[in-house]
Parts: C-alpha cells; structure tokens; sequence
C-alpha cells in the first residue's frame, strides 16, 4: 500500500467522522457510556479487593498457653509447641509472645493502671498464628486445640466466619454486576453498529462496485472506530480521575485506622485510565470491524 | 470482449433467471438488453461484474473466465468496467468532483492524475462548473452524468448499463443516450438494458430480447419490438 493511500486513509477516517456527525456522536457516547461504567466499577473492585487481601492477611489466632510453674519445665513445653504448630501444614507465621510481652500489650492497650501485675503477672504467654491460606485458619485452630500444654485458643471463630462471608458476598455482587455491566455494553455497542450499517451499506456497495478492495474499504472503517474509542474514553478518564481525587482526598483522612482502605490516587487512577483508554480502542475497533465485515462478504 | 456460454442461474429461491445463455459481444459494439419485466436482464448483467455468480455455464470477460476467479481478483476485473445504475448510486455526503475521483482513488492512482482525469470527465458530461456542489444539489439527469462520469474515468473497456434512463424524462433520456454514444464512439463497449422503446426504435443499435431467462431475439439494429 502506498504511503499516499495510508494518508489517505487517515484522512478519510477524520472526514468520515465529522461527515457522520450525528452517528459518530451515538457511537461515541455509547463507548463514553460504557467506560464510565468500567472506570467507576474497576475502582469500587479494585478498592473492595485491596480491602479483602489486607483484611485477610492479617487474620490470626491467638494460642494461650497452660501455666506451669517450674520455668524450665515451661519453656520446654512452649518449645516443643511451637514446633508442633509450625508443622502443621498450611501455618505461615508462628510468633511466641512471652507473658510479659502480653503484658505490655495489655499495658499499651488498656492504660498504666495495669502496671499494677508487673509484680505479679497472671497472663498467659501465647503463640500468634498465620495460616498460608487465610481461609483456612479455623481448621488450623482446631488442630492447635487438640496439641499438649494448649489451654485455649481464640480464634474469634465468628468474626472471622462473618469477615469472609461479608468478602465473599462483595466478590458475588461484583461478578453479578460484571455480567450485567457485559450485557448492557454489548447491548448499547451493537445497536450502534446495527444503525451504523444501515447507515454505510450504500457507502460500501459503492466501493466496491468501483473496485475496492477490501482492506481498502476496511481501513478507514477501522480508523474510525479507533477515533471513536479515543474520543469516547475522554470524559470518562477525566470524569473519574477528577471524582477519585476528591473521593480521596475527602475520605482518606477518616478512614485511618479502619478497615476499608483507599488505594493511593496514583497509580491506581494511571492504570484505571489506561484499561479504559485501551478499552474504548479496542470496542470501536471491534464495532467497526463487525459492522464492515458483513458487506465485505458477499 | 463478452462472452457467455451455457449460462444458468437459479437464485436460492428457485428462480430460475437465465435458462442456458450463449452469447457474444465484440469490442466497441452497442447492445441493448430488453424484455419484459422479471424477463432475467437485470441478471444478466450482473452476471457481467461478478455481482452474482451464474450456477453453471461460463462468463468471459476481457479473456478472463470471471466465474472461476477467486473473491479477491473482483476487484481487478470492477476496474476493467464501468457500471451505471437507475438510481446513480452516488455517495450523497461526497462532492460531484469527489464521487468521480473515488473510482480513481480506489485504485490509488496519483492526485495530479485523478484530477485530470476527473476534470475531463466531467467535461465530457458537461457538468465541470457543478464539481463542488451535492448530488442533491443537482438534477436527476445531471446526477446520472456524474454516475456515467464515475464509470468511464478509469477508462474501462466495457461500460454496462442496467436502465439508466428508467428514472429520468425523455429530454434527460436523450441527453444521457448522447453521453452513452459519444462512450461507444470513442472505442468503449456499451451493454444497456433498457425499457425505453422510443430510445430503442430511434438509435439503432444491435437488441438482445431476453424472455423467461432466454435469448428470444438477437438482431442487429433491430427494434424494441414489445408494446407500451
Ligand atoms: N436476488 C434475487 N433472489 C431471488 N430471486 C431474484 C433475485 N434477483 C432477481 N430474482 C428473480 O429473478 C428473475 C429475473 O429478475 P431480473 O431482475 O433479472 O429481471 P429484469 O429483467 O431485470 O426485470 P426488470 O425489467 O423488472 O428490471 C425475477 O423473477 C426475479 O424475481
Ligand atoms: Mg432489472
């Protein structure tokens, strides 16, 4: 193909557009339409997800141990058990904490008052648990319970139960509106492309009746779809670059210390923008390429 | 050069449109195609430009065998003709000077080129001082010029006509007969099918009558020969 056509081409592809004003504009807000939806969707799931893996990792149980008066007998014991818990399969993490140490903890936590047992400490010294697998943490916590010298073991059995429901039922949610979200994009897209055949049929017989071939009368087609993508994730990108920043900047601040937490503005907002933009390219290179291919057959 | 051999065509409705054709047409001659209505002309010709493909029987045009040709040599041979239509089929959002040079542009010849070119078609079709405006800006008959103009600029062999006159009236009729015989004047075959009995009977050219899918008639210089 020579440079000249190319040129031509690209030519053809931005004169087409403005040609087509009213059914570029369609095109073009459908796709402006949809990556909206993406943009706003990505960012809830990415932030759900950041929240669901933070969460979990740090889901433990906490091992108390039996009080044995004779120190060394003790730390024989809390030895021996920390190798049976660590050789459990699936335990990531197993950190002993000392009574005093839990002390300080309880100091820490709850206020100098508590200064009072340092005479004498009625804590237990504990083992702190991380299974590999965050899901499997309760079947851990049943092992540890059945081992020797384990006077119990707190596993906040029903807070941890209630954390991955709710996260599980986030996912659910989010894969439910994923497929309606599919749906309606397909939905909006090949109407448009519906209307922009009838619109180009002639367009295209009467390229071919001249002697186009057809990736002649293919590429400007798929230019043009190219430009409607772009053009059509412009409001979204910024539309949501603007509304992130301000959710953030609102937001950020008083969910210290919570569970739920924002992702930084950047990169996530980079890479938001980017799936869009590329989003937007890819469903106006596909619209186009449906809507000729079908004349480009007979 | 046209020549068909053994031609039929049966549509996938089970019409059957062309019923064992042989014919041939020499360079630079004029032909007519007439018959009644649903008759087969309409197949006929697009059986010339590969618009639909004969069940069996063979097509040669220009020394090729068109109904052996692959989907991607078209192209090639829709260069080596010109097509006109009742209905112009011309690109409304195109200029009158735009619609012409498409034909050269699809086969990327040169801008200076397609300018020229274009220019002196329209000058043949009289209408070089309308090349800026619509095709809606434009008459019936001056639109059918730009179309006959789109089918000669690159200088085809073979121009074929399927009832180019059918939309127009008898002053613009003969006004588009003229540009037709100056076409055929000039060394370039022309194949029109046509219901214009006043246009038949007066320019004399050699009639094909096609009836039930059928050569009925095949005359030099012969008549319409059907009433109304
Ligand atoms: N694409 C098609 N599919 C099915 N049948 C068709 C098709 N095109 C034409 N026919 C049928 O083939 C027959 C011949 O049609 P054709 O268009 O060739 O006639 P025609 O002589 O051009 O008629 P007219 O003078 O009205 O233009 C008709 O019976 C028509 O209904
Ligand atoms: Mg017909």
């Amino acid at each position: 193909m020579k440079a000249r056509t190319i040129r031509r081409h690209f030519r053809e592809s931005l004169k087409s557009l403005s040609r087509n004003g009213w059914m570029s504009f369609a095109s073009i807000s459908a796709v402006t339409v949809t990556l909206l939806l993406v943009g706003v969707f990505a960012i809830i799931m990415l932030n759900l997800n950041n929240t669901a893996s933070s969460v979990e990792e740090d889901v433990e149980v906490k091992v108390l141990i039996n009080i044995i008066e004779d120190e060394q007998q003790l730390k024989a014991a809390e030895d021996k058990l920390i190798q049976q818990v660590k050789s459990i399969s699936g335990v990531a993490e197993a950190r002993y904490s000392s009574k005093d140490e839990e002390l300080n903890l309880l100091i820490e936590k709850l206020g100098e008052e508590f200064k009072l047992y340092e005479q004498s400490n009625p804590l237990r010294s504990a083992i702190y648990v991380k299974a590999e697998d965050p899901l499997e943490i309760l079947t851990i916590s049943e092992k540890i319970r059945k081992l020797e010298n384990v006077h119990s073991v707190v596993d906040g059995k029903d807070t941890v139960e209630n954390l991955f429901g709710f996260l599980e039922t986030a996912r659910n949610i989010g894969l439910v509106l994923i497929l309606g979200l599919l749906f309606t994009v397909i939905f909006l897209i090949s109407n448009t492309i519906r209307i922009t055949i009838i619109a180009r049929k002639d367009e295209i017989e009467i390229m071919k009746l001249v002697g186009a071939t057809n990736s002649f009368v293919r590429i400007p087609f798929l230019l043009e779809g190219i430009w409607i993508g772009i053009l059509g994730s412009i409001i979204p990108m910024i539309a949501v670059s603007v509304a992130y920043h301000n959710i953030y900047d609102a937001l950020a601040p008083r969910l210290k210390g919570q569970l739920l937490q924002l992702l930084e503005v950047s990169p996530l907002i980079w890479q938001v923008n980017g799936l869009m933009i590329i989003l937007g390219i890819f469903i106006g290179l596909w619209g186009s390429f449906m809507s000729v291919r079908k004349f480009l057959k007979a | 050069m046209i020549s068909m051999k053994d031609v039929y065509k049966k549509y996938p409705n089970g019409v059957v449109a062309a019923n064992g054709i042989s014919v041939d047409i020499r360079q630079g001659e004029f032909v007519y195609v007439v018959g009644p209505s649903g008759a087969g002309k309409s197949t006929f010709i697009k059986m010339m430009y590969s618009e639909e493909k004969p069940t069996s029987g063979d097509v040669i045009i220009n020394g090729k065998n068109i109904t052996k040709m692959k989907r991607n040599q078209i192209p090639q041979l829709r260069r080596e003709l010109g097509v006109v239509f009742q209905d112009f089929k011309l690109l409304p959002k195109l200029s009158v000077f735009e619609n012409v040079a498409f034909a050269l542009e699809v086969i990327e010849e040169h801008p200076k080129v397609i300018k020229k070119r274009v220019m002196e078609v329209l000058d043949l079709v009289g209408l070089k001082h309308k090349m800026r405006m619509l095709p809606s800006e434009l008459s019936g008959g001056e639109q059918q010029r730009i179309s006959i103009a789109r089918s000669i600029v690159n200088v085809p062999k073979i121009v074929i006509a399927d009832e180019p006159t059918g939309n127009l009236d008898p002053e613009n009729s003969w006004e588009i007969m003229k540009i037709f015989e100056e076409i055929n004047t000039r060394g370039t075959t022309v194949v029109m099918a046509t219901h214009n009995r006043e246009i038949v009977n007066t320019i004399r050219k050699r009639v094909i009558a096609i009836e039930g899918g059928m050569i009925a008639r095949d005359i030099d210089g012969g008549d319409y020969g059907y009433e109304g």
